[in-house]
């Protein structure tokens, strides 16, 4: 019986997931539609001869109906072929293929910093609440929150790249032939991004360890005579994780957005500096391939995360 | 025929008691005093500028900081302050223009989503969920890339990338509103559909937009700082606080203590408009009474 509930999650997951994933889809290839003005002279760039326009214009089929041209660029997309880069002609899906593990390593380095300082912060927040420490924790988190991570960025180079000497100021380590020195070098940008991970996670974890604490069953608990101790380890941090699972899937999405521009002050190798080139130099194909691959790995990530939360919960896969 | 707004949710009292309660909070009104200032700095800018924002001197490139240049000048010899005083300007009108089109886009659909339910609901909620998918800053830059590049397109990219999660709330807070008793009153009164929109749900959902409006300022700025600093913002030779970090950190090495002051400025603002919303909230969302 169990088991029938739970797979009946999934599939019922699964199925919400189709038509968000149509409608990003088309977000993703509008973005080449609101381009003022015809989207082939944009594209065939500012010396182009009427040729060439027309070359364009049948390459990416703007002479069609928009749900043809649409379909056309989905049923590519899906069998891995994202057109190519206009600048320097490369296959976007090899732009893709070399950048992201690179930016999906200072992201996933970021969120276990912000899990391994944050969560340990928002518990002693929760539980000394109303205190000297409780107050400092919301302090830094305030500060994490609204800290522009560049500048934290920015900071962090001055003193431990360029003064200390202990990083390297840019660059990337090969992922597959020296992990550890993709470590290495991750770390300072995973820092940076990881602020305000640290923030959002000691933040929500102390809340919700509020609010389970001052629960019923909580009560309950101290009135049979549990020590506070068992009362946190066994029955708060229990009752919390579907939150913190919802929180970090949350956080996944912003440091994906945040890498973006932390990429910039390392001159690091991945998505941020990508799109940004791409956006400046109006090579649409690329924009379209980094916008629409992440948005696939967030709302797969998502599922992910929804479907964990309904197996350890079961209460949310009753919603 | 007309109904009163009900005071059902409480603590709607006049602006003046309001005012006076909530200023006795040390950190609004510590927020309030430096967003008012800043605000005046801007407008003021003109008079108060030691310098014209853009006027180059070579002969005083990389200044350190002295009487005449306060915070020194940049590597085009501009003065440094001057151009703190007008970037805020430019911050503050990013600002507030993103978080515009977000609500005006956002809290319409919001409300629609949640007062008429059925397939509206799904479709807009779909939406929502859709556009809540792509990391911000991204589609943002998209989006910018798309427009063509600079300030106005920027922020209204980043008002459109903010607009579901003010459709998002404003769905949630009518769903609340909806059901209560006095809705279903003016509605066997025979209300319209606008009517009790504008009249009854909107008045009554809106203090945690407020709310969330003020928050969103917070997320504007840092995304109008991030975008400038990536030279998808304010273009040059207008003065931002991003943009002056991006040139701050090119000459890194030779005037290391330029990258402080337009970061300062961002975190300072970033923190205010973050205070406000959150003292506000503690006086306007009836889910944080007794909190």
């Amino acid at each position: 019986m169990k088991r029938i509930a739970k797979s009946s999650i999934a599939v019922r997951r699964l199925a919400q997931v189709v038509p968000v994933m149509v409608l990003a889809t088309l977000v993703v290839f509008g973005l080449m539609h609101i381009v003022p003005g015809d989207p082939a002279v944009v594209l065939a760039g500012d010396q182009a001869t009427g040729e060439r326009i027309e070359e364009i214009r049948q390459l990416y089929g703007f002479d069609q109906p928009f749900l043809i041209q649409y379909w056309n660029w989905l049923s590519d997309a899906m069998r891995g072929d994202l057109s190519q880069s206009l600048l320097s002609s490369e296959s976007v899906s090899v732009l893709i293929a070399q950048n992201f593990p690179n930016t999906l390593l200072v992201v996933v380095y970021a969120m276990v910093i912000s899990l391994v300082i944050g969560v340990p912060l928002g518990i002693a927040a929760a539980i000394r609440a109303g205190s000297a420490a409780d107050a400092a924790v919301g302090a830094l988190s305030s500060v994490g929150v609204a800290m522009p991570n560049f500048w934290l960025g920015m900071i962090l180079v001055s003193f431990f790249a360029l003064s200390l000497g202990w990083f390297p100021a840019t660059g990337a380590g090969s992922i597959t032939e020296d992990f550890p020195e993709a470590i290495w070098r991750g770390t300072l940008p995973a820092v940076a991004l990881a602020a305000g991970g640290i923030a959002e996670i000691s933040r929500q974890v102390r809340s919700a360890l509020l609010e389970v604490l001052s629960s019923q069953f909580v009560r309950t608990l101290r009135a049979k005579g549990l020590s506070s101790r068992t009362i946190l380890w066994k029955h708060g941090l229990k009752n919390i994780s579907v939150t913190l699972l919802t929180v970090t899937g949350l956080l996944f999405n912003r440091l994906l957005g945040g890498t973006v521009v932390v990429e910039a002050i390392f001159a690091y190798p991945g998505m941020g500096n990508l799109i940004v080139r791409a956006a400046i130099n109006k090579d649409f194909p690329v924009v379209q391939g980094v916008v629409l691959s992440m948005v696939v790995v967030v709302v797969l990530t998502n599922l992910i995360i929804d479907i964990l939360c309904g197996l350890i919960d079961p209460r949310v896969s009753q919603k | 025929m007309s109904l009163s707004v009900p005071q059902v949710r409480g603590q709607q009292k006049s602006l003046p008691a309001f005012l006076s309660r909530f200023l006795k909070d040390p950190k609004a009104l510590i927020a309030t005093t430096y967003l008012l200032l800043l605000i005046l700095l801007s407008v003021l800018a003109p008079w108060i500028a030691p310098y014209s924002p853009t006027d180059q001197n070579f002969a005083e490139a990389l200044a350190e900081p002295s009487t005449a240049h306060l915070f020194g000048t940049d590597d085009l010899g501009r003065d440094v302050l001057s151009r703190l005083i007008y970037g805020a300007g430019y911050s503050l009108y990013a600002s507030f223009l993103a978080v515009s089109i977000a609500t005006l886009i956002g809290a319409p659909l919001g409300l629609l989503a949640g007062f008429l339910g059925s397939w509206v609901d799904t479709v807009i909620s779909r939406i929502i969920d859709t556009l809540l998918s792509f990391p911000g800053i991204v589609l943002a830059i998209g989006v910018t890339g798309a427009l063509g590049i600079g300030l106005t397109h920027g922020m209204v990219a980043v008002g459109l990338v903010f607009s579901p999660i003010m459709a998002r709330l404003a769905r949630a807070q009518t769903l609340v509103v909806k059901n209560e008793l006095y809705v279903d009153a003016a509605r066997s009164f025979g209300a319209s559909t606008w009517r009790l929109l504008y009249r009854h749900i909107l008045p009554n959902a809106v203090q945690p937009l407020i709310v969330q409006i003020t928050l969103l300022l917070a997320m504007a700025l840092l995304a109008e700082a991030s975008l400038s600093f990536l030279g998808l913002g304010v273009q040059p030779p207008d003065p931002s606080w991003g943009g002056m970090l991006a040139r701050a950190y090119i000459y890194m090495d030779l005037v290391p203590a330029q990258m402080y002051a337009p970061g300062i400025a961002i975190l300072l603002t970033a923190l205010a408009f973050n205070a406000l919303g959150e003292s506000l909230r503690v006086y306007l969302d009836p889910t944080m009474k007794g909190l």
